[in-house]
């Protein structure tokens, strides 16, 4: 394997490494503040369709992402309702908004588009493109580093360099900040938070939003970046990745990055290779595509490190009993 | 004293939720421009005013009893079982084993023994994640999940590389052999001059759902394991008080559990395909949450609940062939229905039981 291969390879991790980092951070606030959440796969699908239906329409990338932004936040709202102010059981309505998300959006496309689920390819305007870096030229000739450089960091969509940027971002609000304390304060004890004389149900709504927001970006870099369309399914269980790369990272920022960077590359291998002949034996592609979920139950069986979930995850908050 | 009548809580909740899931959908359908009265007939005319569409309506419904019936178990041991879906999967594996690789002379016995291969399938891609549950205390409904997703690509690399004839294109494997076909209601009930159920693929092993309903509601109510599997539900430290052991209780009930969403496949796969495909499950893995929260885990509610799902299916069918709704409305009311029986579900009961107290204060 030369050089340039193994560029591609890295080149394509980060390209999917992308939408799971965001909707890894995105679950990391909510199960961070108590609100478990396995509704990211469709708040992922919804965002891609509505960004990439705006897109479309406007012919505006930027407009497409706020859309999608929009989308996802009104699925985190219902999400909320149920959870948080009904206090209904979180998981069965992450469920339901994933099948809410996977029906609606055909639903919706064939009605508006009528292209059997899909919209139309996007325009150049209507997509995020591809970003080159300051120097990127100058440096490809200088060997090694040069290639590096100009393929592998530089030359991604913008929304690729905001993923990367959340995650520091992420790591200073949840430890460096009042409300980052806070935070995952409610996720561990919300009665002690509710004592302090800070609002449970304000808390946790605030991290609903901000998992709608990053899922919503997530699901806009599929559809208007990644892809320049958006087809039925198209996140194609990336949630569910999402959410074991969240527990293989434990619920913190930096791990997640190397988490979602690990299951990207088990992605991108699995596209560029498909069985792997190691000699003595094929690594057959299937292989590939379950590693994620077979490491995120080793971990979760606690024989390599035991993952433990915020103390009151799950558990609807009842202020008086 | 409780705050409603039983009725109320058995009856008139699910019938509210599922109102309000029916009037939203409603909405939906106005929405992108068609007819929800229109559409409704339509269902009904396809589902329901023909004997064909009854024995498509009862095929789905088959599926749904039991993987409703999977989930209502798990629920009753207060566990979320997500991976019917994963269980149903490696069940179909079982099924087509059993009848690939056995020469059955008739298909009574070959329903025995494909019966019992699927369950135990289901059943042993169940144990692991109950297994880690009781003993790791790693989360239920996350290791089911991961667990759907692994059984996909085991049933991937088996039909792909092991199991498919060769020369064939797609991922499937031989046609089993005639004696192990299943009769179908056609074959049961048509006669020379009034051939009913024609072509449709309702089959024997909707009797195999009825007895399985029966069998649940024995279990559950009628006997020692299902009082431990009750008590151990309604509370971990009583049921421990008791002398009743979480391991033992949160094993065997997820034994259970994966056992009725892998004899699913009985009706998919040796019922109507009469091979294993890929795409064996249809989704009915996950139809089975929406089918045990609105039958409220009772083995009657649950039969119900998957008739009307099955009706909902096969009338959407019907739906994608006549109109522009496409297929994908049945998720959208699935979706609504699991939202408002299940995530929902204060939003109805509260004011509910409010108005059934304020009657009562007044009767008194």
């Amino acid at each position: 394997m030369d050089l340039a291969t193994i560029l591609q390879v890295l080149d394509s991790t980060i390209r999917l490494s992308t939408p799971l980092l965001l909707a890894c951070l995105a679950g990391l606030f909510s199960e961070r503040a108590g609100v478990f959440d396995i509704g990211l796969e469709g708040k992922m699908l919804f965002a891609a369709f509505f960004s990439a239906a705006i897109a479309a329409f406007t012919g505006n990338a930027w407009l497409g992402l706020l859309a999608g932004i929009g989308a996802s936040l009104a699925l985190s709202a219902i999400h909320g309702l149920a959870s948080i102010t009904f206090r209904g059981n979180q998981l069965i309505s992450g469920v339901a908004l994933n099948f809410l998300a996977s029906g609606l959006t055909v639903l919706i496309a064939q009605t508006w588009f009528k292209q059997g689920g899909k919209t139309p390819t996007l325009e150049d305007g209507a997509r995020f493109g591809e970003i080159t870096l300051p120097f990127a030229e100058t440096l490809s000739g200088v060997p090694v580093i040069g290639p590096i450089y100009a393929e592998l960091i530089s030359g991604h969509a913008i929304l690729v360099y905001v993923a990367l940027a959340c995650v520091p971002l992420t790591w200073w609000i949840l430890y460096r900040t009042r409300f980052g304390l806070r935070l995952r304060a409610v996720g561990e004890a919300p009665d002690a938070v509710d004592t302090a004389g800070v609002s449970v149900v304000r808390l946790r709504f605030t991290a609903v939003a901000i998992c709608g927001i990053l899922c919503g970006i997530a699901g806009a870099y599929l559809a208007t970046s990644l892809q320049p369309f958006f087809s039925k399914e198209m996140t194609a269980g990336r949630g569910f990745i999402a959410l074991a790369a969240l527990i293989f990272a434990k619920w913190r920022p930096w791990y997640a990055l190397m988490t979602c960077l690990l299951f990207g590359l088990l992605q991108a291998v699995a596209l560029r290779f498909q069985n792997i002949d190691l000699g003595a034996f094929t690594v057959p592609v299937q292989v590939m595509d379950a590693l994620p979920y077979i490491l995120t139950v080793v971990i979760l069986a606690g024989f390599v490190g035991k993952a433990i979930p915020p103390r009151a995850g799950g558990e609807p908050y009842v202020k008086e009993r | 004293m409780d705050k409603m009548p039983a009725w109320a809580d058995a009856v008139l909740v699910p019938l509210i939720s599922i109102l309000l899931a029916a009037i939203l959908s409603a909405l939906v359908i106005l929405a992108i421009g068609e007819s929800p009265t229109e559409a409704l007939w339509l269902m009904i005319d396809g589902a329901l005013m023909r004997s064909s569409g009854w024995g498509y309506t009862l095929y789905y419904a088959t599926n749904f009893i039991f993987t409703g019936l999977a989930v209502s178990v798990a629920f009753h041991a207060r566990m979320f079982n997500i991976g019917g879906e994963g269980q149903a999967m490696i069940g179909g594996l079982g099924v087509a084993l059993a009848c690939l690789y056995i020469p059955w002379p008739h298909w009574s016995i070959a329903l025995v023994g494909a019966t019992t291969a699927a369950a135990l399938f289901g059943a042993a891609w169940a144990w692991l994640p109950a297994y880690l549950q009781a003993k790791r205390g790693s989360h239920i409904v996350i290791t089911t999940i991961m667990f759907n997703f692994i059984a996909a690509a085991v049933l991937n690399y088996v039909l792909v590389n092991v199991l498919r004839p060769k020369g064939a294109m797609d991922p499937a494997t031989a046609k089993f052999p005639e004696a192990t076909h299943l009769p179908t209601f056609q074959d049961m009930f048509a006669t020379a001059d009034n051939v009913i159920f024609r072509g449709s693929p309702a089959n024997v092993s909707f009797f195999i759902a009825l007895f399985a309903c029966l069998a649940v509601w024995v279990l559950i109510w009628r006997t020692r394991l299902g009082y431990e599997i009750r008590a151990f539900g309604h509370s971990e430290t009583g049921a421990l008080y008791a002398g009743i052991s979480p391991v033992k209780i949160t094993v065997v009930a997820m034994l259970i559990s994966g056992g009725l969403a892998g004899m699913m496949a009985l009706n998919t796969t040796m019922g109507e395909a009469e091979r294993l495909v890929l795409n064996a499950t249809e989704g009915a893995g996950f139809i089975g949450i929406a089918v045990a929260l609105m039958g409220r885990s009772h083995p009657v509610g649950v039969l119900l609940a998957a008739l009307l799902f099955g009706f909902l299916y096969q009338g959407g069918a019907e739906l994608a062939l006549w109109t522009n709704i496409p297929r994908e409305l049945i998720t959208v009311i699935q979706a609504l229905v699991i939202l408002f029986t299940g995530a929902l579900d204060n939003m109805v009961r509260k004011p509910l039981e409010s108005i059934f107290l304020s009657l009562r204060s007044k009767g008194a």
